[in-house]
Formats: structure tokens, sequence, C-alpha cells
């Protein structure tokens, strides 16, 4: 419990408040009143059962391009191609969807897999090129999140091409979704879907790979001093490898929630923003499994409230995005709010 | 074939243009050790800057509105990067975080106003640039054919910041001590360089490029700010890997990327390029890009010191 209180909590709370006071100065800026804004910002995302729903159905996503980002992060690799690797775990799932014609337990667990295995293709080519040629992460992923634009914009409707629109594909049977009646039912017909449960399963198999097995502490070794833990007799190299695929899995499998759970068809010529929210949600989340489930969870209801928000008020709805960006910004110069706390503390300590 | 050259060249020069000058922008940053993967949000600032300032003014002033919509990108970029530059220098955070947090500030802001503005977040300007063929030069068989027919200002303006950068970074001590504190920080402070202070012009040259090549955007091919400079600024990136970090070798590469990307724009009336599939071709300059780096990554010229802070106690 402690560390959940710690130093690293307190900044991103700050980073948090910061970021939501930038947003409230833009209100003000444009001629709004801020108060009235967050207001319907926040009733938004969580006035009723299916609002939070909602909020939790844009989580989702978010929760597992987080867990892709983090898990790369520990490692010492920056995974800048979540938005590539969901993509891509999308497309193989509405593939294996609008292809297969299975029972729908069997079908959703085969097009799960698809999935993941996708992104984990996808991660798994920085990987190598990290581990064997030392090609810099950050320019292979931005690379491999073009190829898979590409092969998405080719792909779709070339096989899958909808009945109306040339930009997205058929939509998926109900027997391919990730919605399912209970569920839905639940939450007052929203777009929550059985994507929750998987991207819950991911943080807790993260958290204990990460916290409990050898596995997770060579991953971690290696970020720390790659040539450290390679004295110490650790394969850096298998585990930049293994560590890039596993991100990739999750991205994947976030694309999977996103294009046959939250959504029922994939659009071409767009690189999924969660791809890169996802950064922003490690980053909060201080890099560990949990806190990427609270960022996301909080990303997600600033999100889905913004349409609220933006029909109530006129404020544009690029405000959340605003507000998440600064957030990554105060994140990233948290020691300057450190040097400030560990000040105040000192001061508070002067003063008994 | 060769009219076919012919034809496309234009517009190929047209896409490298922006694509050079961002990656210019990078070069002075990462050659004073700071990595910007901030170009693609510095690019949208200029986009937005100048798309604001030319709607603006180009029924008021309408011969000097592009002008200065080039200038207020170049401005705007320049004191946007000092948001990067100051998490990166003074604050030693990571940079390749601060980087992304701008780019995604320069996403969501710049739209946010637009929307605010127009409503639909997109601004579209009348006019932009003119093209027009070089006096004297255009008639020089061939290359005045190809080079110096149907060009826009911007482009013989790029060209001249790339031979100005070239002589400031290898033939003056501004460029000696700027590349020193990229390849070693502690070396060049102890020969009375202030690192941090090159460091933070570094940056805001990147920005400032970096805006202008955004605005080059909007007066040639563009017409009208959307919001998004559509992963040119990553390009760029990754155009001054691929010419490693040389301003020759970054003309090579952002030529390379502007042919290859016009080629597979205009294939499908190309009869010779029409029974290629399309994937291949969209996807030809990032794969032989993950293949030139794979290739030249054993003799990398990567500066020494880029990516890290600089931290005086270290030696």
């Amino acid at each position: 419990m402690k560390r959940v209180f710690g130093k690293s909590f307190i900044t991103a709370l700050v980073a948090v408040l910061l970021g939501l006071l930038a947003g409230a100065v833009l209100m003000v800026f444009i001629g709004a009143n801020p108060f009235s804004g967050y207001l319907y910002l926040f009733r938004g995302g969580l006035m009723t059962i299916e609002r939070v729903g909602n909020t939790l159905a844009t989580a989702t996503p978010l929760i597992l391009t987080g867990l892709s980002v983090a898990f790369a992060f520990r490692t010492g690799l920056f995974n800048i191609g979540a938005a590539g690797q969901m993509l891509i775990g999308g497309l193989c799932a509405t593939a294996v969807g609008l292809t297969l014609v299975l029972p729908k337990p069997l079908l959703l667990t085969v097009m799960v897999a698809a999935a993941i295995l996708g992104g984990a293709v996808w991660g798994l080519v920085p990987g190598l090129l990290k581990a064997k040629f030392n090609v810099h992460e950050v320019v292979a992923t931005i690379m491999m999140n073009w190829i898979s634009y590409w092969t998405v914009y080719y792909v779709v409707p070339a096989y899958f091409k909808g009945a109306y629109l040339e930009t997205e594909s058929r939509k998926i049977s109900e027997a391919a979704s990730l919605k399912v009646e209970w569920l839905t039912g639940l939450f007052g017909g929203s777009y929550i879907n059985l994507g929750l449960f998987l991207a819950l399963i991911s943080v807790i198999v993260i958290a204990f790979i990460i916290d409990r097995t050898i596995f997770g502490y060579e991953l971690k070794a290696v970020g720390f001093n790659r040539h450290a833990s390679e004295y110490a007799g650790i394969k850096a190299n298998r585990s930049i490898i293994m560590s890039m695929m596993i991100a990739g899995a999750m991205a994947g499998l976030g694309g999977a929630t996103f294009y046959v759970g939250y959504a029922s068809n994939i659009q071409i010529g767009v690189l999924p923003t969660q791809g890169f929210d996802g950064i922003a949600v490690s980053l909060l989340g201080g890099n560990s499994p949990w806190g990427v489930f609270g960022a996301a969870v909080f990303f997600g209801m600033l999100h889905s409230g913004k349409g609220f928000m933006n029909a109530m008020t006129r404020i544009p709805p690029e405000i959340a995005d605003t507000i998440i960006a600064t957030i990554i910004y105060f994140s990233a110069t948290s020691i300057l709010i450190e040097r400030n706390w560990d000040k105040l503390k000192k001061r508070a300590g002067g003063a008994k | 074939m060769w009219t076919v050259i012919v034809q496309i060249f234009p517009y190929a020069i047209a896409f490298t243009i922006p694509l050079l000058i961002t990656a210019l922008g990078g070069l002075f940053s990462e050659r004073s050790g700071v990595v910007n993967i901030g170009l693609e949000g510095l690019m949208v600032i200029g986009f937005f800057a100048s798309a604001l300032v030319i709607s603006k003014l180009e029924l008021a002033l309408p011969d000097i509105a592009i002008g200065l919509g080039l200038l207020a990108a170049f401005i705007a970029g320049a004191l946007f990067s000092l948001l990067h530059a100051f998490a990166c220098i003074s604050l030693n955070a990571n940079q390749v975080i601060s980087g992304t947090a701008i780019n995604m500030i320069a996403g969501a802001l710049t739209v946010f106003l637009a929307r605010n503005m127009t409503g639909s977040g997109n601004i579209l300007i009348i006019h932009g640039l003119v093209r027009s063929n070089v006096p004297l030069l255009c008639k020089i068989p061939v290359v005045g054919r190809l080079i110096f027919t149907q060009t826009y200002a911007t482009t013989w303006l790029v060209l001249a910041i790339l031979l100005v950068s070239w002589f400031l970074l290898y033939k003056t001590s501004f460029g000696l001590r700027l590349r020193a504190c990229g390849e070693h920080p502690q070396a060049a402070d102890s020969a009375g360089i202030n690192v941090y202070r090159m460091r933070y012009i570094a940056v805001m040259v990147s920005g400032a490029f970096a805006g202008l090549g955004g605005a080059i955007i909007l007066v040639t091919y563009s017409g009208e700010f959307t919001g998004t400079v559509s992963g040119l600024g990553f390009l760029a990136l990754a155009a001054l890997i691929f010419g490693q970090w040389k301003p020759l070798g970054i003309l090579g590469a952002t030529f390379f990327f502007g042919f290859a990307s016009t080629i597979a724009n205009v294939s499908q009336v190309i009869p010779a390029l029409s029974r290629i599939p399309g994937i291949l071709l969209k996807n030809f300059p990032y794969i032989i890009t993950l293949a030139v780096l794979v290739l030249s990554s054993k003799y990398s010229q990567a500066p020494r010191a880029v990516g890290e802070p600089y931290d005086k106690a270290k030696r």
C-alpha cells in the first residue's frame, strides 16, 4: 500500500491537477466557463450507468495499449508502435470474424488469438532489429506503424469491403462481436464488452510477470542496465525480443477489443489514437500495471465525456486531448514537481 | 518513361521540400545532443500558425500575406520548441517522452483553437504560392526542364537554408561547438562552451525549421489546415537517420522519400507502374528505411551523446 501512495502517485496526481488547470485556462481563453465545462465533462462520463459503461468501454483498449507501452518501458524500450500493433490486431480479428463460421465462444477465442498473434509479430520485428542490428526501436516502430496503416488500407477494400463504403470493412456478425447481451443489458445498452475482462486479466498477468517471475526480473534488469545484466548471465537480446513481442501482443489484443468489441468494423486510413494515448496512460500510471489501469479509466472518462460537454457548452471536444497531452508534459517534467515537493516537505519539517 | 519522370518531378520536389527543411531542423537538434521526436507536432504548429496568419491577412495584404505566414510559422515553431528544450535541457526529462508530449499537445491544441474559430477545425486559405519558371536557367536542356520549371519560391529558400546550414555546421566555430555538444558535452563544457545555451539554440532552430516545413505544406500543395501533417515529421526523423546525420545525406534521403511517395501516389495512371500492387509501392519507402537502418547500423554516425541529458557532475 505504501508504494501506491508513494512519490510517483503524488507526482501523477499533481500532473493531473496541472493538466486540468491548463484545460480550465484554455476554456476561459475561448470565453467558456470552466466550472460548467468540467461539470458536463465529468457528467458526460459518469452520469448514468450507460455512460459509465461507455467510459469503461473507451478505457478498455487504452488499458491494453498502456500495458503494451509500460511493459516495453520496463525493458528500457520505447514502444511508439502500439498504434500499428493495435491496428494489425484489429485487422486479424476482423478477418477471422468475417471468414470463419463457428459457435460464438470458439470464434471469439480464435479471433482474440489472431489479434494477439498479429500484434506480437508487429512487435517482434522491431524487437529483432533492435537486438540483432541495434536499430533504434523508436524509428523501427514508427515505420511499422505506417506499414500496418497501408496494409489495412489495401487489404480491407480488397477482401472485406463494406456494403456501402469503400473506406471500411463489412460489419462483423453478432456471433463475432465481443459485445454480449447480458453485459450490454446490465449497463443500459452501452458499448461495454468482454474486452474489459480480457484487459483486466492482462493487467493481472502482466503484473504477475513483472513482479513475481524470473523472466520479469530479467526484463527489468535489462531495462536498468543492458551490459550489467549481460555480465550477470542474462540473455539481453532474448529479453528485448520477448519484451517487444509481449508488448505487441498486448496492443494487438487492444485492437481486438476496439475493432470487434467497441466498434463492429474496421476503417481504413486511420491510425488509432489509442496507440499514442497508450504512451500517456503508461506514463501517468508510472509504468505499473495497476497504475495503467487507473490512468486508462481516467482518460477513458475524459474521452467518453467530451461529446456531452461539447453538446452542452460548445467547448470543442479536442479539450480532452489537450488535457491529456498537457498531463503527459507535466509527467515528463515531473522532476520539477518532485523538487518542489521535497522543498515543501523540508519547509513543513522546519516549521515543526 | 522520361515523360513520366518529367511529369511527376515537380510533385516529388514539392513533397520533398517540407521533409527536407524539417529533417534539417532535426539535424541541428540531434547534433547538439537532443533527440527531437516532436518534429511532427512542431510542423503542425507551423501549419496552423501560417494558416491563421494568411487567412486573416490575405485580403488586406495580398502581396505579403504568404511571406508573413511563413515568418509566423518560423517564429511559432521556435517558441513552441522551447517547451521541449526546457523539459530536456533544464529538467533532464526523457527526451522521447517530452517529444511525444509535444506532438500530442500540438495536435490537440491547434485543432481545438481552429475549431473554436471556424467550427470545422479546418482553416482554408484562398491563394497559395504560384509555381513559376526560373528565368534563363529553365532554358537549359534536360536539367532546365526538370529542375528549373514550375518551381515554388520556397524550394529555393529551403535549398539556400540547406547550404547555409552546411556552412554553419562544418565551416564555423559555432558549428564545431554545436557538434561538440552532441559528441562529448563534458569535453565541450571544459573547453568553455555553454552546453545548455548551445542546446537551447539548436532545439529552437529545429522548431523554427519544422514550423517552416509545416507552413510550406500549406502554401504549396495543401491549401488548407487540417490538423495533421500525416506522419511527415516522423518521416523526416527517419530521413535524418537514413541520411546519417549529414546535410547532403538528408537531401538524398528526403528526395528518396519524396520521389517514392509520389510514384506510389501516381502509380494508377502510369501503365508501367499500375501492374505493381499499391500495397507494395506504398510500403516501399518504409521497408527500404528499415533495410537501410539494418545495413548501416554497424557504421552508424549517430552523435555520441544524442538522447542523454547533460549532467555537469558526470564524467
